[in-house]
């Protein structure tokens, strides 16, 4: 089963090549990831969409928060939360079908980003389905080249996640 | 006070409590060795880097302290990688500092530069390279504690030669405040409560140790608890010492080349009880047929090991001291009658020690039988407290079945990893640390030849280890398995050629012994336990000699070839 999870980590140096490196070395798998900094500078929120048997989920989990620069991992799946993702794809636009593109955009709530000669750049943001689907329409009429951005998601209702994760322990 | 980098660095190992470390020079660490010269650390000089970091471990291993490496960037460097990936799969608390080439220079391929921290990223428990001369006391002290609190394991901290130059205000940390490291340390005190009821309920419990009863500290509390409740035990390979190996509730080793009887209470029992142990392949072999009738309780303090190979009915996230600490405070309000619930069980296993225990058919060619050196390696250590280490293969496998152990931290050897040259360094570190004690190296002909230029470090720095060479003359392992699944196609497994390894000891100014007959052999322990020097024993042993009981790999209980 799909899964979507929610790390925030230490906004730090090689934090990107721990997760990613925990990911093969494991033979986890990554179907995307997305990685920006926070509402806190200190921290990035990355969103991983991954993929397998609950047995896996947990093992993946728990290796994420025996990661030293993890801060909280939360597995969104589970909860109520909201998610997007962006696209930015560049079709063929000749007279033929510029009509049925502009249609599709709109249905779409999408935007035509850039224009020239011989295409339009579109954007549509949304879950996957919603992309997804785009995509399959949109396909037919000549695709020149895509870009998606990976997933990121936020649970709902009020409060930062990272007020919210463990406060800090002394030691040693 | 301002400092340089170097002197601030040795300024807080100092701090750390740390009096020895094991090291190489180089180029872009030149700065920290002058901010050595002179300090009161002891450095003890290796012959190869990978020599430091088993050392280190084996340093660890046998006080339970952080052991600290030092070497330079580049090849000093990348040649501690198999010391840390060991001490990473043993758990073993180090902090490893590297040099490295200036940060103005990270990146561009500079000379004996390597990126240390990402070759080392899958085998160290955290690592830093340190850009900021500011940052570096405050590294260090992280470190340290994350090295040696949680699960402990290696550290890596990457110290560019620039920051090493530059100066800093110093004052070392007191304490260190991480957001997103809080091991858990205190056993939730239900779930402990619940795995104790569920020892009242068994009828045939087991005891399985793994090696973090000794990284607790928590041996005296598992005896006594063991003995409390009078439940049988076994234990890993890592966790040999944790009971007394005389102890009648001891079982011996379990797995792949463990005993009859601890590999017929794991299958047969209906109380599963997992103590700082991980469920490894060559403990579970095939995963379908294990512990499938049993209740398993998981006691450890990773997360991740509980419920990833065998699932767990009772998990505890814990240290395993506070674990036992617990348990032994209900077993004392309690007046069950233990000894009634378990005599059957008892019995039962009693019978099956009795009837398949650990043997070996004597020697009736006059060839010396390997299991009877090891035998006797001990017999002739009684008394004197020894240390034993261990290299990889037959002879690490001889010396779990065949040694006998009175307490933790005596029996050091690479579990996880298997890295064959770890058993001499390792001695020579535990040598460090106790310089009175015996420490014992038992190796094969092979393994020792994997890090046998730090005998001269041994001899260089009086440190009197001894060597046990079981010398069959082949890669026996390997020729084992080749024997018994690859149809006796030996293929690579047999040294056409040996080193005279009685003259390489003396090439290093130790003493070298050969010993061709049964009758000398004990003759010849007993005179090198004696001698204040390290030595090397070569017992010309039998080449067809197999560890046995053997349970296949990925094999069940059932398939266990008894000799």
């Amino acid at each position: 089963m799909k899964h979507t999870i929610s790390v925030l980590v230490e906004n730090r140096f090689g934090v990107l090549s721990r997760v990613a490196g925990l990911f093969s070395g494991r033979g986890f798998n990554i179907e995307s990831l997305t990685v920006a900094e926070t509402e806190d500078a200190a921290v990035s929120r990355m969103t991983i969409v991954t993929r397998g048997e609950d047995r896996i989920i947990e093992q993946i989990n728990k290796q994420l928060n025996k990661l030293i620069d993890v801060i909280k991992v939360v597995d969104v799946t589970a909860e109520e939360h909201v998610e997007r993702e962006l696209l930015l794809v560049k079709l063929n636009a000749e007279e033929k079908n510029r009509a049925e593109i502009l249609r599709m955009v709109e249905i779409f709530r999408g935007k035509i980003v850039d224009v020239s000669a011989k295409s339009y750049t579109v954007e549509i943001s949304g879950g996957d389905r919603k992309i997804e689907a785009f995509i399959e329409m949109i396909r037919p009429l000549g695709m020149q080249e895509m870009a998606r951005s990976g997933k990121i998601a936020l649970p709902r209702g009020t409060g930062s996640s990272i007020s919210k994760a463990k406060k800090p322990k002394s030691g040693g | 006070m301002k400092l340089k980098g170097a002197q601030i660095v040795v300024e807080s190992l100092i701090a750390e409590g740390v009096d020895t470390i094991f090291g190489f020079p180089g180029g872009a660490v030149l700065p920290l060795y002058d901010a050595l010269y002179g300090s009161k650390l002891k450095h003890i000089l290796v012959r190869h880097e990978q020599g430091a970091a088993h050392m280190a471990d084996g340093y660890a291993r046998a006080t339970g302290r952080c052991g600290v490496a030092l070497v330079t960037s580049g090849p000093g460097a990348t040649n501690t990688v198999t010391g840390i990936a060991t001490a990473y799969m043993d758990s073993i608390p180090m902090v490893v500092l590297t040099g490295q080439v200036p940060v103005g220079l990270i990146g561009n391929d500079a000379f004996q530069e390597a990126d240390i921290v990402g070759i080392t990223r899958p085998c160290t428990k955290h690592s830093y390279l340190v850009r900021d001369v500011n940052d570096l006391a405050r590294t260090i002290k992280e470190a340290f504690y994350i090295a040696t609190t949680g699960k402990p394991g290696p550290v890596l901290i990457d110290l560019p030669k620039d920051v090493l130059n530059a100066t800093a205000e110093f004052e070392y940390p007191k304490t260190v405040s991480l957001r997103s490291y809080n091991p858990t340390v205190e056993g939730h005190p239900a779930q402990v409560k619940r795995a104790f009821e569920a020892m009242k309920q068994a009828k045939q419990p087991v005891l399985y140790i793994g090696g973090g009863m000794i990284l607790a500290n928590a041996s005296a509390e598992l005896v006594k608890f063991a003995q409390k409740t009078v439940m049988p035990v076994t234990t890993t390979l890592m966790a040999m010492g944790a009971y007394p190996s005389r102890d009648e509730l001891f079982l011996g080793m379990l797995g792949m080349h463990g005993t009859y009887a601890a590999n017929m209470a794991m299958h047969e029992c209906d109380l599963m009880v997992c103590l700082g142990a991980r469920f490894d392949d060559r403990v579970t072999g095939r995963l379908d047929a294990f512990a499938k009738t049993c209740t398993v309780i998981h006691v450890d303090i990773d997360p991740t090991s509980i419920s990833k190979n065998v699932p767990a009915h009772i998990p505890v996230v814990a240290d395993l001291l506070d674990v036992m600490k617990k348990l032994n405070a209900l077993a004392d309000k309690d007046s069950f009658d233990w000894d009634d619930k378990h005599r059957l069980w008892l019995t039962r296993l009693a019978e099956w020690k009795s009837i398949y225990p650990l043997r070996y058919e004597k020697s009736e060619t006059g060839i010396i039988k390997p299991q009877f050196v090891v035998e006797q390696a001990w017999e002739a250590a009684k008394g004197r407290n020894p240390i034993w280490t261990t290299e990889v293969g037959q002879a690490q496998m001889w010396a779990a079945q065949f040694l006998q152990f009175d307490g933790p931290r005596t029996f050091l050897s690479s579990g996880g990893l298997g890295t064959m040259g770890y058993g001499l360094p390792a001695a020579i570190g535990a040598q460090a640390a106790f310089p009175g004690r015996l420490v014992v190296n038992i190796a094969g002909d092979g393994s020792i030849q994997m890090n046998i230029q730090e005998m001269i470090t041994a001899v260089q720095y009086g440190l009197p280890v001894k060597t046990v060479i079981l010398n069959n003359g082949v890669l026996g392992m390997v020729h084992q398995w080749q024997e018994m699944f690859h149809g006796k196609r030996y293929s690579n497994s047999e040294f056409a050629m040996n080193p005279d390894f009685v003259k390489l000891a003396e090439a290093y100014g130790a003493v070298g012994m050969r010993i061709t007959k049964v009758a000398d052999v004990r003759a010849a322990l007993d005179e090198a336990y004696k001698i204040d020097k390290p030595v090397l024993m070569d017992f010309v042993v039998e080449k067809e000699e197999k560890v046995f009981p053997m349970v296949p790999a990925g094999g069940t209980v059932k398939e266990m070839m008894l000799l």
